[in-house]
């Protein structure tokens, strides 16, 4: 990401944060359009369509097949990556489509970084190894630039203090939280403007889980952050907005107190009080 | 705007070349598959004749002669190396698949594919220090011997991965309706793995049908009919070696006829194996 | 031994805490039965390790380590080195695996990550026949196919271009070392890419997703993610596919040349220790001969059991980890 590119963004984001307050469902940084998914003949998300805002945390929560995690998986064309699975519909980044014809995936998948549920650090490279290999993916070679970039984005992700001085070591000579703070901060090392979280404290203690929350907080005032949970006290802790879902479709989204509160929908209001799932 | 930069376009580059290049090990390595098994029909149909089944080798010079002693010789030999390979592999794979948890287990695992590594030549050589010397004579006997040791580890193993996939339920069932285990192993499990167990000699037979090595010093050769299960016999490999590398263009002929016959026995056992489910892995 | 409850009981009933059963004796027989080839195969590797020593005691006595080492191969004064024979085993090995393993990882690679499930079962199984085919028949059409093949169109050019190094240097004759390690090489395809596609396949589906969240091509997600992980994996199939190499005989002995020398070329002839025991085993006068025939056979065997041990650890780690 070149500096011209990111104060453009910061200021964009600077602009955003004055227009709405904080807490409402503001300007879009993600718009999605009658979004299909399959895998093979199977529809897994059926015509969703929503707005995710820019600097907000964005909650998708619902019952456990209902299509969240491939929903996401859509918006950094991850979905893809699966034999046989197709997308149809239209996913905005910043108004322009992620899924044109002349739209590379790679190029998407910097800017939309992803986390998963279960930490993976490549066993075959040092901490440090690990957050730089995106940017060293992306022809990044100066010396200089990737120590910058690791120690941001470690201090970013709340673990540069654990390990600076055994930077060298293996990545998965960490404990499971701090694994998942490190892959954290390798997604973060490349720039992205969305991050994209799939149940990433489900594998995790309840100490690492709340730093993990913590963390997505503090990293909200930089990124746009959407998060998969299939914990609703989690979703109502951390998020701003929040999404629900039910066999693929978009069943409501709004404010996460409302969502919580008073909901619209009774499938809401089933689910989010333990009716089902 | 989304496009890609200046160092994208090399990376994109780099991913389409490099998936050529692997699409290009694929043809080289089905290429000689290609070459060999056309070569074998265009130069060996033309010696597949009825004399060739059904002659014996002709003296060098003359024309006509034929391979039926080699055929039969294969086949016998194929028969003696299972009297010794079968049994000892299938009762060695079903322990491995029943008792074979543990050390000892794993040591005749290991041992076994030890024994599966081995160059076929050695094999030979040790038949022949234990079989051919004190019996002063080159014999069937001996091919036979040597053939079955190399048979032992392909047996263990496809026996081995067949029986392990019976499921549970079906041992427990007869075991809790008190039939005893020895008769369980022997007319439940293995009777459901029968089917497996058969490919797997199939391959096996597949294997030691196309082995010459060892044979060149124990079972040696003959131009006439096997005489004794201590005297020497002819087979398809070893007269297909010598034909190969003598300068007779009807000697080539033959040989390339043998290696037709030859590799259309080793590809439909092969092919009937895979078809009715073939184990895994051979252990090599 | 059984897992279900049921299971359970049913082996409380075989081994009761009283008196023996009647059906007790037959189930240790059958236990013993069992155990018996598994001790014969065990025994058998032991057996060949002494009767090989044996035999070839003489000529080691004889000769010494310096057997090894030396390289005047003379029947007819009963002086025996083995050099040119090593030489040609080991050069011959390497060159099969210098010109099979990039062969068989790409191969590996396209079949782990490239091809569709249906594609990559047909050309698995074609790959798989081609090492079913036996090798004497890979001779006989490397004797009248590949050696011609390599004599006219691959040699000259390499002659013409590399001619100046000593490794290309001197006439084509097509039968020699390179043709020799093109059909090994052919051989050793079929198992070197099985395993490396089995280590390829062991590496977690999350490892990949994470390097394509970066922002990674295909080509760099195996580069950076696949292969590092499978890289113990593939270290065992390069080694299995040398030992492969290593012992085999027929389809070498016809396209090797079979004489023994020590050149630098690729295209002269050679000579491999499995090719000298087909072709002089059964012609050997002297018991000294014999003998050191059998002391080459002993160091074939013991390379073997090194190689493949080292390969079968280094693989079972792979599945293992």
């Amino acid at each position: 990401m070149g500096i011209v590119t990111t104060l453009r963004n910061q200021a964009l984001s600077d602009a955003l944060a004055r227009a709405e307050p904080a807490g409402s469902v503001g300007a879009w940084r993600l718009r999605v359009e009658r979004l299909h998914a399959y895998f093979g003949r199977v529809h897994a998300v059926r015509g969703l369509s929503i707005a995710i805002a820019a600097h907000r945390i964005t909650a998708i929560i619902g019952p456990s097949g209902c299509g969240k995690s491939t929903f996401l998986r859509c918006l950094n064309r991850m979905h893809e990556v699966v034999p046989g699975a197709r997308v149809e519909g239209r996913v905005y980044l910043d108004g322009e489509d992620i899924y044109a014809p002349y739209v590379d995936p790679v190029t998407i998948r910097r800017r939309v970084g992803m986390v998963f549920q279960r930490p993976a650090p490549f066993p075959t490279m040092s901490i440090y190894d690990n957050v730089a290999a995106g940017l060293r993916l992306a022809g990044v070679r100066d010396r200089r630039r990737l120590d910058e970039a690791v120690e941001r984005s470690l201090r970013q992700a709340a673990l540069w203090d654990e390990v600076k001085d055994a930077l060298g070591k293996p990545g998965t000579s960490l404990s499971g939280g701090q694994q998942q703070r490190l892959c954290i901060a390798r997604a973060l090392a490349v720039g992205p403007e969305v991050l994209l979280m799939d149940e990433p404290a489900s594998a995790l203690d309840p100490a690492s889980t709340s730093k993990i929350e913590e963390l997505a907080r503090t990293l909200r005032e930089t990124l746009t952050i959407v998060i998969v949970t299939h914990n609703m006290q989690q979703a109502a802790r951390v998020s701003d907005n929040t999404a629900f879902m039910l066999a693929g479709e978009l069943v409501e989204y709004g404010p996460t107190p409302q969502i919580f509160t008073r909901p619209g929908d009774h499938r809401t209001e089933d689910y989010v009080t333990g009716r089902f799932g | 705007m989304i496009t890609p930069a200046r160092t994208a376009r090399r990376r994109l580059v780099t991913d389409r070349v490099m998936t050529a290049l692997f699409l290009a090990a694929i043809v080289v390595a089905v290429a000689p598959l290609v070459s060999v098994l056309g070569y074998i029909v265009a130069q060996g149909v033309s010696g597949i004749t009825w004399a060739f089944f059904t002659r014996l080798p002709a003296p060098v010079g003359e024309g006509g002669g034929g391979m039926a002693n080699a055929l039969v010789g294969t086949l016998t030999l194929i028969a003696l190396a299972s009297c010794v390979g079968v049994p000892v592999g299938i009762l060695g794979g079903l322990f491995l698949a029943e008792i074979g948890g543990g050390a000892l287990g794993w040591w005749i695992r290991f041992t076994a594919d030890v024994l599966n590594g081995v160059p076929s030549i050695v094999v030979g050589v040790f038949v022949y220090a234990l079989v051919v010397v004190p019996m002063k004579r080159f014999s069937a006997l001996a091919g036979g011997i040597a053939l079955g040791i190399m048979m032992i580890p392909l047996v263990m193993r496809t026996t081995e991965e067949m029986v392990r996939l019976v499921p549970a339920a079906l041992r427990e069932a007869s075991l809790a309706l008190g039939i005893p285990w020895w008769v369980t192993t022997l007319r439940v499990t293995l009777r459901a793995a029968t089917a497996g167990v058969i490919t797997g000699v199939m391959l096996a037979v597949a294997r030691i049908g196309g082995e010459t090595a060892p044979l060149l010093f124990t079972a040696f050769n003959t131009q006439y009919w096997q005489a004794g299960w201590d005297q020497p016999i002819a087979s398809l490999t070893v007269q297909l070696y010598n034909y190969a590398i003598a300068p007779y263009d009807d000697w080539h002929r033959q040989a390339w006829a043998a290696a037709l016959v030859l590799m259309a026995i080793v590809l439909v056992l092969n092919v009937a194996a895979r078809a009715a489910g073939r184990p895994r892995s051979l252990g090599g | 031994m059984f897992r279900s409850q049921v299971g359970r009981e049913a082996e409380a009933l075989l081994l009761p805490p009283g008196g023996a059963r009647p059906r007790r004796w037959a189930d240790r027989t059958f236990r013993g039965a069992l155990t018996a080839p598994g001790l014969v195969v065990v025994l058998l590797v032991a057996w060949i390790a002494v009767e090989l020593t044996g035999a070839a005691m003489p000529a080691i006595r004889r000769f010494g380590p310096a057997f090894l080492w030396t390289s005047r191969w003379d029947p007819v004064h009963n002086v025996f080195g083995a050099l040119p024979f090593v030489y040609g085993t080991i050069a011959s090995s390497v060159l099969a695996v210098v010109i099979g393993v990039p062969i068989s990882l790409g191969v590996a690679i396209y079949l782990a990550e490239i091809a569709g499930a249906r594609t990559a079962r047909l050309l698995s199984c074609l790959i798989e026949l081609v090492a079913a085919i036996p090798s004497v028949i890979l001779g006989l059409w490397g004797i009248f196919v590949l050696a011609p093949w390599v004599r006219t169109v691959v040699e000259p050019p390499l002659a013409a271009v590399l001619g100046w190094l000593p490794l290309f240097s001197g006439p084509a004759y097509g039968i020699g070392l390179l043709a020799a390690g093109i059909i090994l090489a052919i051989m050793v395809i079929p198992v070197v890419s099985s395993v490396s596609r089995d280590a390829l396949r062991a590496v977690p589906q999350e490892q990949r997703e994470a390097m394509y969240a970066l922002g990674a091509t295909r080509w760099e997600v195996i580069r950076h993610a696949v292969l590092p992980y499978g890289r113990s994996g593939i270290i065992g199939a390069i080694i299995l596919g040398f030992g492969r190499a290593f012992g085999e005989t027929m389809a070498v002995t016809m396209v090797i040349g079979n004489r023994p020398q020590i050149a630098p070329s690729l295209f002269q002839p050679a000579y491999t220790i499995a090719a000298a025991l087909a072709n002089e085993f059964s012609e050997a006068t002297s018991d000294l001969y014999l003998s050191a025939l059998v002391e080459m056979a002993l160091v074939l065997f013991a390379v073997s059991l090194l190689v493949n041990g080292a390969a079968q650890w280094l693989v079972s780690r792979m599945t293992r980890a």
